[in-house]
């Protein structure tokens, strides 16, 4: 480790001083015009393999370039930004390969949604040698070291990819000394269920590891959902057992409501995958109705009209705009949307993600939305 | 229909403001349609265009640092400064000027993004983003509103009021142009605008550190760092430096003055712009621009701002995008009877020229609004 060290401080003492040159770019800007992932300043990684899981999810193996720091956790989420059309689009998803070396590739498998632009293009346009920016690791949904004796892992659908990093780091350590994993994991049918052969190859050769499949669809007589509400059937000791939960939201908030009336809220773990923001056609969207607008530093919260620039709206509420030409040009009031969807008021256009700037000056809020002022 | 505008007085001879039977609101719309078709098309090619530009820049500023590294040889010293010339002119114009318009924000790519780019120009990003994208882009030739309207030391305009010091405008003007990014961090600074209690001292006084900082790494690097780096090929290396920074200051202040100061170009009264729809906002671009005409490389030379009018008015579309509305915007300008000033860069930069002599004496004729500058049929 302290060579390692060594020679990160070496790099950037060197790095460091040619920006004395390059300024004001870096040297990593340069860098990049050679491989994109040698900048540090806009991490990326390299898609050196695309593998179909099922009909609709493929597994991407990432090559991570110099700027994203290796160290992560089985069960954390890497955010991915690709660009399609010309627009930057940033996803998160679970990373399902366990931390290994700095610069080794890791995977991720990636679901594709009917209505899913990003998705779908991830997971079936993507070839190999395609470049995506990287940010770093992150997420509290991973198993402490070392993991506690008696494991449920509760999981549905695209949902077990985070579990999958969790159990095959295990199985790397061969498992801790005692401990005891059971799956209990939902999905269409078997033909359907990512990582369904590895998984039940797993259970046959693990002897710490049991797997509990659930189908809702295969079969004469289709099984339903996986409700909590059945768990006791099938995990008769999830009172004793720390839970990991990932799936869709419906099996996520009535697994806490159960946890929560059994008085063991603090034993189970919840993923929620990022949720999207609200289209333009739900209620909360409407055209005609005013929203509520919340500004996160200044901890003002607001109600405007549809019509209303967010510019004007903060102003009125006594929050400080940054601002300038007050019409679109200058970019004066750019400001992070931590949540929600704008209207632009010269087009019309809904837009806006998580993380976007957006220019208060032409943009109403389409349903609750919140700044990063 | 005719939208009125405040017209009063109005001199018997002098040219209407809008042009007689302009209908600004049709103009608007008409103009409007130019942009959203322009939205509706933007994408992939368009990033690969600004991308291009992105790499062609650092490989000809890569190329032309080496080159200037061994530039004892006189064929070297030659091909490492016009590299390092054209680098910089792209980084100024079609990259710094434009990104920090907003052009690519689109992209939604925090690389080439108005909130992060910082340019090769002692200017900081922000003082530049707040004089030139707020104040001249909103009052576009309004006398006593925009600054870039003579740059606080030039009278442009029978408008502004002459003052003896005008007199020696053409001199100035000249020993100036090869020092204009120099010139243009100072204007950044507003100093004019503490006198006058528009800005505080406070604002000025941080302001005036960051620009010193700034220029003071800029000058480090091309005139110290890699002077010292070329050893025994220091000297020349240094000339080549300076040569292309000046050459690339001449260029950047032909192109800016060539945009707005031409004959046929007007000026405006702030009550003229008092309570403006967007159509009569989107005339006052058109009367108070004008375009260069030439070839691809003048264009992509200049930032396309060549295409002046159609950058002013849709300062944010990306660049790539102006020359191929140039003749619709012509045709919507035209049609409604609003005149589209262009010519040859010879041409508009006489112009220019003959306009800063003839503004640096004092007026003969009293009037009490501008017309067309060139225009002297009193
Ligand atoms: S204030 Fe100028 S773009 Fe919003």
């Amino acid at each position: 480790m302290p060579r390692r060290v060594l020679t990160e401080g070496a790099v950037r003492l060197v790095l460091g001083a040619a920006g004395r040159l390059t300024t004001p770019l870096l040297p990593d800007d340069y860098l990049a015009l050679a491989d994109p992932l040698l900048s540090r300043r806009w991490p990326a990684g390299r898609v050196e393999e695309v593998r179909a899981e099922t009909a609709e999810a493929s597994t991407l193996v990432l090559r991570p370039g110099h700027g994203w720091r290796p160290a992560h956790r089985a069960g954390q989420y890497v955010p991915l930004g690709v660009r399609i059309d010309g627009v930057l689009h940033w996803r998160a998803y679970s990373l399902t390969t366990p931390p290994d070396g700095p610069g080794e590739p890791f995977s991720i498998t990636v679901k594709a949604l009917p209505e899913g632009r990003v998705s779908r293009y991830l997971a079936h346009r993507l070839r190999p040698g395609d470049v995506l920016r990287l940010g770093p690791a992150q997420g509290t949904f991973h198993l402490p070291a070392p993991p506690p004796r008696r494991v449920l892992l509760l999981t549905a659908g695209i949902g077990i990819t985070p579990v999958m990093a969790m159990l095959r780091a295990l199985s790397d350590e061969g498992g801790t000394a005692g401990t005891d994993v059971l799956l209990v994991h939902s999905s269409p049918d078997p033909g359907r269920t990512v990582f369904g052969p590895e998984l039940r190859a797993m259970a046959e050769r693990l002897p710490w590891f049991r797997l509990h499949e659930h189908h809702t669809r295969a079969g004469a007589r289709p099984a339903g959902h996986l409700t909590p509400a059945r768990l006791p059937a099938v995990c008769p000791d999830w009172r004793e057992r720390a839970t990991w939960a990932c799936g869709p939201a419906a099996l996520l908030e009535s697994a806490e409501r159960l946890w929560a009336a059994a008085g063991l809220a603090d034993r189970l773990h919840v993923e929620r995958f990022r949720p999207l923001p609200p289209g333009p056609s739900s209620p909360a969207g409407s055209l005609s109705s005013d929203a509520r607008v919340r500004f996160a530093a200044s901890g003002v919260e607001t109600t405007v009209g549809a019509g209303t620039p967010l510019l004007q709206a903060g102003e009125a509420a006594g929050v400080a705009m940054p601002s300038g030409c007050r019409m679109g040009i200058c970019f004066g009031c750019v400001t992070p949307l931590l949540h929600g969807r704008v209207r632009d008021l010269r087009t019309g256009e809904v837009h806006g993600e998580p993380g976007d700037l957006i220019q208060t000056c032409v943009s109403a809020a389409c349903g609750p939305v919140t700044l990063d002022l | 229909m005719v939208t009125a505008v405040p017209t009063e007085p109005v001199l018997p001879d002098s040219p209407d403001v809008p042009p007689r039977g302009t209908d600004t609101e049709a103009l608007g719309r008409a103009l409007d349609r130019i942009r959203a078709d322009v939205l509706a098309r933007r994408g992939a090619e368009d990033a690969r265009y600004i991308h291009t530009v992105v790499a062609v820049h650092r490989r000809l500023e890569i190329g032309g640092r080496a080159a200037l590294a061994v530039s004892l040889l006189p064929p070297a010293w030659l091909v490492g400064t016009a590299a390092l010339t054209t680098a910089k002119i792209l980084e100024n114009l079609e990259l710094g000027h434009n990104i920090m318009h907003g052009q690519w924000d689109w992209m939604r790519d925090p690389a080439i993004h108005s909130t992060t780019w910082e340019w090769d120009n002692p200017t900081p990003a922000y003082a530049w983003k707040h004089t030139h994208n707020h104040i001249h882009h909103t009052w576009t030739n309004v006398v006593g509103r925009d600054r870039d309207l003579g740059f606080t030391v030039l009278r442009m305009t029978k408008d502004q009021a002459w003052r003896p010091v005008h007199l020696f405008q053409p001199f100035y003007t000249a020993l100036g142009a090869p020092f204009f990014e120099w010139l243009a961090a100072l204007y950044d600074l507003e100093a004019d605008a503490v006198l006058q209690r528009r800005k505080s001292l406070r604002a000025f006084l941080r302001d005036a550190t960051g620009t010193v900082r700034k220029g003071v790494r800029q000058a480090a690097k091309d005139y110290l760092f890699f002077p010292v780096l070329a050893g025994p090929s220091a000297l020349p290396c240094l000339l080549g430096n300076l040569t292309a920074n000046t050459a690339r200051s001449l260029w950047a202040h032909t192109v800016i003055f060539c945009g707005h100061f031409p004959d046929g170009v007007r000026s405006f009264t702030v009550e003229e712009t008092e309570n403006e729809t967007r159509g009569q906002w989107y005339l006052r671009q058109a009367l108070g621009s004008a375009d260069i005409e030439g070839g691809t490389v003048l264009h992509v030379l200049s930032g396309n701002l060549s295409h002046q009018i159609e950058h002013h008015l849709f300062p944010d579309l990306p660049s790539n995008r102006y020359a191929e509305i140039a003749p619709r915007v012509r045709e919507v300008l035209t049609a409604h009877g609003v005149p589209y000033t262009t010519g040859p860069l010879l041409k508009q930069y006489a112009s220019t020229w003959a306009r800063i002599c003839r503004m640096a004496l004092p007026d003969l004729r009293r009037t009490t609004r501008s017309r067309p500058e060139g225009d002297e049929s009193v």
